[in-house]
């Protein structure tokens, strides 16, 4: 911003005399500076304490994300330092939010370990998130070379090979989560499983906190699971699959319960963010070569992707778990119980599904990203829907996606496997009418009643939750829209 | 039993008109259509007899629907369904796959249990139906 006398990079043997310089002054902040296609590009928004300059508080987050620590080295002067110092480039107030900035920092490809989210995310998160210079600062987005991501497997699975194995295209996924998450016995929890699938339903699931506990454990969990896939598979002649958890207390734990899955013959497992990068990156790894597609639950997301100030967005958290190679993630709902602002959760489901994404400010998306032929992960949504919302889930988040009714299958008046054949009456319905021509967002309702004329359960879901909505205002939405839309 | 394979197996059975919508949509988006057969509906067959190649250059529902019409003589107690191939890059699959005749008399799946240590069970899904040799299923 201020490109004065103090924030310029010193040079020579000036820049080294011992001491203290501001960041701007050690050569974190170079407004000339044009970023290089190979480097990795992040985008922060910084709160700067009173009185700090913006330009030197991006300066501060380049300096403590590549190279610098508070006073000068002499060592520093042994490298290629220049290369190695992370470079503010750019500074822009946020707009309506005074006192914020987004600040752009480039990074030389040669700062990151190839295909190691641990080393990427130790690089530009380990160190400046409790940067005293700062109130609060948020990672909002990253733009990653196409020779970054070439060194990452990517999707064990993706979208289209996904679909392949289980012959289904042309509509959104159906799942639900067994409900109640916690209590059921392993006799118990297969008879949800089995009611859901042979209702309808493609995919049931494990929720994050299903693990082994003493009123079911894992092993138990998972033959039942199976029987009722199985059942389920033989009563309508579909490949159907749950999403079984193996996240567990230790990795050899985690491969134990994989094994298993596998032996059984699951499609599928689940494994939770908070198992860690590394984790995530070695059960991708264990998926693709074990034909297996791997389900990622974002427990824990929330605590840090929620707050626009501070903390990491998910869209950011989207692009890593993409590089990890995970093929199904939650990526919210728009319309459902948990925050999701709409153009925020679009933004989401683009970087995780489309095969390049252009600079689109209205969705949050800051950077032009190629993804370089990495497969595409398949979102899920999920977390207070129903039936009556079909119409929008299917506009807002389109085709490839898993649309989860947990409550809302498990709810039904009419018992689990009426709510499952109601849920994929009104899908079917939904789609043949969109692709007919018609204008779903306006017709929908009467497209789902005329539908339920012919389907009892979907009437019954119509008369129970139709009317049901959550409509509270977003927290995380994008800075480019004039007011944040509600869902 | 009622195999629910494809994209609108839960609503009634598509007229010809509805057909035709689709058939519409899938050449609206460039899509190839194709139509398949079997009377060996395992939920992992992958591969039912091809009605001929997929129709890369036929751009005519009216003439596809001809095609369906075809097959649906030729077979009438088979399953057959419409596929939609997209052959752009990164998806080269189908995006749209849906049955458009089926045997009045479906008689669906058994499972077969084997025990095996550890009170794991190996599962096998058989088509009551396919006991018979091909083409005299249903």
């Amino acid at each position: 911003m201020n490109d004065t006398a103090v924030l310029r990079t010193k040079s020579g043997a000036a820049r080294y005399k011992p001491g203290v310089l501001k960041y701007a002054q050690m050569g974190y902040w170079e407004p000339d500076y044009v970023p290089s296609d190979t480097d990795v590009l992040a985008l922060f928004r910084i709160t700067p304490q009173e009185g700090v300059d913006p330009a030197e508080a991006a300066a501060a987050v380049a300096g403590e994300s590549s190279t610098a620590t508070w006073t000068v080295v002499w060592t520093d002067r042994l490298t290629a330092c220049e290369r190695y110092r992370a470079k503010a480039y750019r500074v822009d107030p946020v707009p309506g939010s005074p006192g914020q900035y987004f600040a752009y920092i480039a990074y030389d490809l040669a700062l990151f370990e190839p295909g190691s989210i641990a080393n990427l995310s130790a690089s530009i998160i380990g160190n400046v998130f409790g940067f005293k210079p700062l109130k609060a600062l948020r990672l909002e987005d990253m733009r990653f070379p196409a020779a970054y991501v070439k060194t990452y497997a990517g999707p064990a699975t993706g979208i289209v090979v996904e679909r392949e194995r289980l012959d289904k295209f042309g509509r959104p996924l159906l799942g639900a989560t067994v409900k109640p998450k916690l209590g059921l016995s392993g006799k118990n929890y297969g008879r949800v499983v089995y009611e859901a699938l042979r209702g309808g339903l493609d995919f049931t699931k494990d929720d994050e906190n299903i693990n082994s506990q003493p009123f079911m454990h894992w092993r138990d969990r998972f033959l039942y699971c199976m029987e009722a896939i199985n059942r389920a598979q033989a009563a309508t002649g579909e490949v159907k699959g749950h999403y079984l958890n193996v996240t567990a207390g230790t990795m050899e734990a985690m491969y134990e319960r994989a094994e298993f899955a596998k032996e059984l013959g699951s499609v599928i497992v689940m494994i939770d963010l908070v198992i860690g990068y590394t984790a995530i990156q070695s059960m991708s790894h264990w998926a693709r070569r074990n034909d297996m597609i791997l389900h990622l639950h974002r427990a824990g997301h929330s605590t840090y992707t929620r707050q626009k100030t501070h903390g990491i967005s998910f869209r950011v958290i989207s692009k890593w778990m993409r590089l990890a190679g995970v093929d199904h993630i939650h990526a919210g709902t728009v319309v459902g119980k948990l925050e999701g602002d709409p153009n925020s959760v679009q933004g989401f489901y683009n970087v995780l599904r489309e095969a390049h994404n252009p600079v689109d400010l209205q969705r949050g998306v800051f950077f032009e990203q190629d993804w370089a032929g990495l497969h595409g992960v398949m979102p899920v949504a999920s977390g207070g829907i129903h039936a009556g919302q079909m119409h929008q889930l299917l506009h807002y988040l389109g085709e490839d996606v898993v649309l989860q009714f947990g409550g809302g299958t498990i709810g039904h008046p009419m018992g689990i496997a009426a709510g499952a054949e109601a849920n994929r009456v009104a899908l079917e319905a939904m789609v043949l009418a969109r692709n007919e021509g018609r204008d779903i967002w306006n017709e929908g309702p009467a497209i789902l009643a005329n539908a339920a004329r012919a389907c009892a359960p979907l009437k019954a879901a119509l008369d129970v939750w139709g009317e049901i909505t959550f409509n509270y205002a977003s927290t995380d939405t994008p800075d480019f829209v004039p007011t944040p839309t509600a869902a | 039993m009622r195999l629910t394979q494809g994209t609108f197996s839960f609503l009634p059975d598509l007229t010809d008109e509805q057909i035709s919508s689709q058939i519409e949509y899938c050449l609206a988006q460039g899509w190839a259509v194709s139509i398949e057969y079997t009377d060996d509906p395992h939920p992992r067959n992958t591969y039912w007899e091809m009605f001929g190649q997929p129709m890369f250059d036929i751009k005519d529902a009216v003439a596809i629907l001809g095609e369906i019409r075809s097959c649906r003589r030729t077979f009438p107690r088979h399953y057959i369904k419409v596929n939609a191939f997209d052959s752009s890059l990164g998806r080269e699959s189908l995006r749209l796959s849906f049955i458009v005749n089926r045997p009045d008399n479906e008689p669906g799946f058994g499972l077969v249990r084997q025990e095996g240590p550890g009170r794991t069970l190996r599962y096998t899904t058989r088509a009551y139906a396919a006991d018979r040799p091909e083409n005299e299923r249903y």
